[in-house]
C-alpha cells in the first residue's frame, strides 16, 4: 500500500518533458518533489505564477510571494507572475497541459466532487471547478477509501459535484487507474496489494483484464 | 496629469455606508487592502456584501468585519482557514455564495470591462449552474455568469503615484487588477506612494483611468497563512 508520498511519486512519473502543470492542495503538491529532474516541466499556481519553485530557505519568505495552497515558495529562472484573469486564461484556454487534483469522491463516469460535504464542512472549491471543466487531462491524487473504510471510486457520486466526466486518470494508495466508457479499469496495483483486496475497495464498476502489473516507482 | 491622491484612508473611505457591496483583492492575506478593511471595522459599517475570494483568518483581513458581524453576505471561492466564517455559514447567519475562482475574477473582469455576461465552462452539472442559462457551443456546454455590480473596490498594490497608475509584486497581484475600475468607486492603497512621472510607462500593471483615488498606505503587516520554508544544507 502507497502512503502520500508514495502516491505523489507514481503520480510524478506522468509528468512528461514540456509539460506546464498544475497542482491542487495536499498531496499533489507534493508531486512536484518527485519530478524527474532530466526533464523541463513548469509548475503553475493558479493564484499568478508560472514556474513555481520551492519553498524558500529559512528567513528568506516572502509574504507576497505563496502559492495556491497559500504556503510561502519561490520561483526559478524564467518565472513570471500575472493576475487571477490571466491565470484562469491560461487554465479555460487550455493551455495548461497537466492537472493533478484531490477527491473526496469519482465515480465511473468520471464525474468528481472535492468541495462540500452538506451541513458539515464547505470549504469552497476554489479553482477546481474551473481546471476539472476545461482541463484535458485530469489526474485525480485520493486514498481508495475513506476513514470510515467506505469507497471513493463510485457508480455516482453522492456528494455535490465539482465537474462532470472530467477525471482521465486516478492514483490511489491501492492502484492505478484510468476512466473509460465502461468503467475504471484497473492499470497497476500498489506494491503488496492484490486485485482482490482493490475490488474489494472498489464500488464503481472496475474492469480487471489479464494480469494487472504491480507498480515502480 | 490627473490627480486621484487623497491624504490619507479615512479620506479614501468616503462615501462607504451600510449595506453596500464591496470587492477587496487579495488571495488569502497575500495582496489585502490592509488600511480599507481595518478601516471598515472602525467605521463599523454593517450589512456589507463582500466580494473577495478569501474571507481572512479568524483574526485579520475579512475575518475582522466577520467578527464583528458586519458582514451579511460573501461572494468567494474558497473559505476554508476561517473557523467563524465557517460557523456563521452553517448556521445560517451568514448568506454565502461560492463561485468558482475563475468565474470569481472574471466577473470582475467583466464589470470592468463593459461586459454584462459571458459564458464559461466551469460549473456546469453542478449546483452553481442551478437557475443558470446554459448553452452548447462547438459540442460542449458553457453556464451564463454575470458581472458584478459593486458600490466600491478597495485594492491593493506595491507602487502607484497620484495618477492612480499602479504596480503589483509577486502574487500579490492576483484578484487586484480585475476589481480595478469594477466597481463604482475604486479606491487602491499602496505600499510606495512614489511622484509623478518616476514609474517607467511601460512598466503599469494598471492604468490610473481605473482608479479614483490613491493613498499611502500605513503599518502592513502581510502576515504569511502558510510559512513553508526548506534549510540550508
Amino acid at each position: 500500500m502507497l502512503d502520500k508520498t508514495g502516491i505523489a511519486k507514481r503520480i510524478a512519473k506522468e509528468v512528461k518533458d514540456g509539460y506546464y502543470v498544475n497542482l491542487g492542495i495536499g498531496i499533489p503538491t507534493l508531486v512536484a518533489n518527485y519530478v524527474r529532474d532530466d526533464i523541463e516541466v513548469e509548475f503553475q499556481s493558479e493564484n499568478g505564477v508560472l514556474g513555481m519553485g520551492p519553498f524558500p530557505f529559512e528567513g528568506e519568505e516572502d509574504a507576497d510571494l505563496i502559492n495556491a495552497g497559500k504556503q510561502t515558495i519561490t520561483t526559478l529562472p524564467g518565472a513570471s507572475f500575472f493576475d487571477s484573469s490571466m491565470s484562469f486564461a491560461m487554465i479555460r484556454g487550455k493551455h495548461v497541459d497537466l492537472t493533478i487534483l484531490g477527491a473526496m469522491e469519482v465515480s465511473e463516469e468520471g464525474d468528481i466532487a472535492n468541495w462540500k460535504i452538506p451541513g458539515k464542512m464547505v470549504k469552497g472549491m476554489g479553482g477546481a471547478m474551473d481546471l476539472v471543466a476545461s482541463a484535458e487531462n485530469i489526474i485525480v491524487a485520493m486514498m481508495h477509501t475513506n476513514k470510515a473504510g467506505e469507497s471513493k471510486l463510485l457508480k455516482k457520486c453522492s456528494l455535490p459535484l465539482t465537474g462532470v466526466g472530467c477525471v482521465k486518470k486516478i492514483v490511489t494508495n491501492l492502484a492505478v487507474l484510468e476512466i473509460t466508457k465502461d468503467g475504471f479499469k484497473l492499470l497497476e496495483r500498489a506494491p503488496g496489494i492484490s486485485v482482490e483486496e482493490i475490488i474489494k475497495a472498489t464500488e464503481g464498476k472496475l474492469i480487471v483484464e489479464g494480469d494487472i502489473p504491480e507498480m515502480t516507482l | 496629469m490627473i490627480n486621484k491622491k487623497v491624504a490619507n484612508v479615512t479620506e479614501a473611505m468616503q462615501g462607504v455606508k451600510d449595506d453596500m457591496t464591496l470587492m477587496l483583492g487579495g488571495f488569502g492575506l497575500c495582496g489585502i487592502p490592509e488600511n480599507a478593511i481595518n478601516n471598515l471595522v472602525q467605521m463599523n459599517v454593517k450589512g456589507l456584501t463582500c466580494i473577495s475570494n478569501n474571507a481572512g483568518v479568524d483574526d485579520f483581513g475579512l475575518g475582522l468585519l466577520l467578527h464583528k458581524r458586519q458582514i451579511k453576505k460573501m461572494i468567494s471561492s474558497y473559505v476554508g482557514e476561517n473557523d467563524e466564517f465557517e460557523r456563521q455559514m452553517l448556521s445560517g447567519e451568514l448568506d454565502v455564495e461560492l463561485v468558482p475562482q475563475g468565474t470569481l475574477v472574471e466577473r470582475c473582469r467583466a464589470a470592468q470591462s463593459g461586459f454584462p455576461a459571458f459564458f464559461t465552462p466551469a460549473g456546469y452539472g453542478t449546483e452553481v449552474a442551478e437557475g443558470k442559462e446554459v448553452r452548447e457551443f462547438n459540442g460542449k456546454m458553457y453556464v451564463l455568469e454575470k458581472a458584478f455590480e459593486a458600490d466600491f473596490a478597495f485594492v491593493k498594490a506595491w507602487k502607484g503615484d497620484a495618477a492612480g497608475n499602479l504596480i503589483f509584486k509577486g502574487t500579490a497581484r492576483n484578484f487586484n487588477p480585475a476589481m480595478c475600475g469594477a466597481a463604482k468607486i475604486t479606491v487602491a492603497e499602496v505600499e510606495e506612494l512614489v511622484p509623478v512621472g518616476s514609474l517607467d510607462p511601460n512598466q503599469i500593471h494598471i492604468p490610473g483611468i481605473f482608479i479614483q483615488r490613491i493613498f499611502q498606505g500605513k503599518d502592513y503587516e502581510k502576515r504569511i497563512e502558510q510559512l513553508t520554508v526548506r534549510k540550508k544544507l
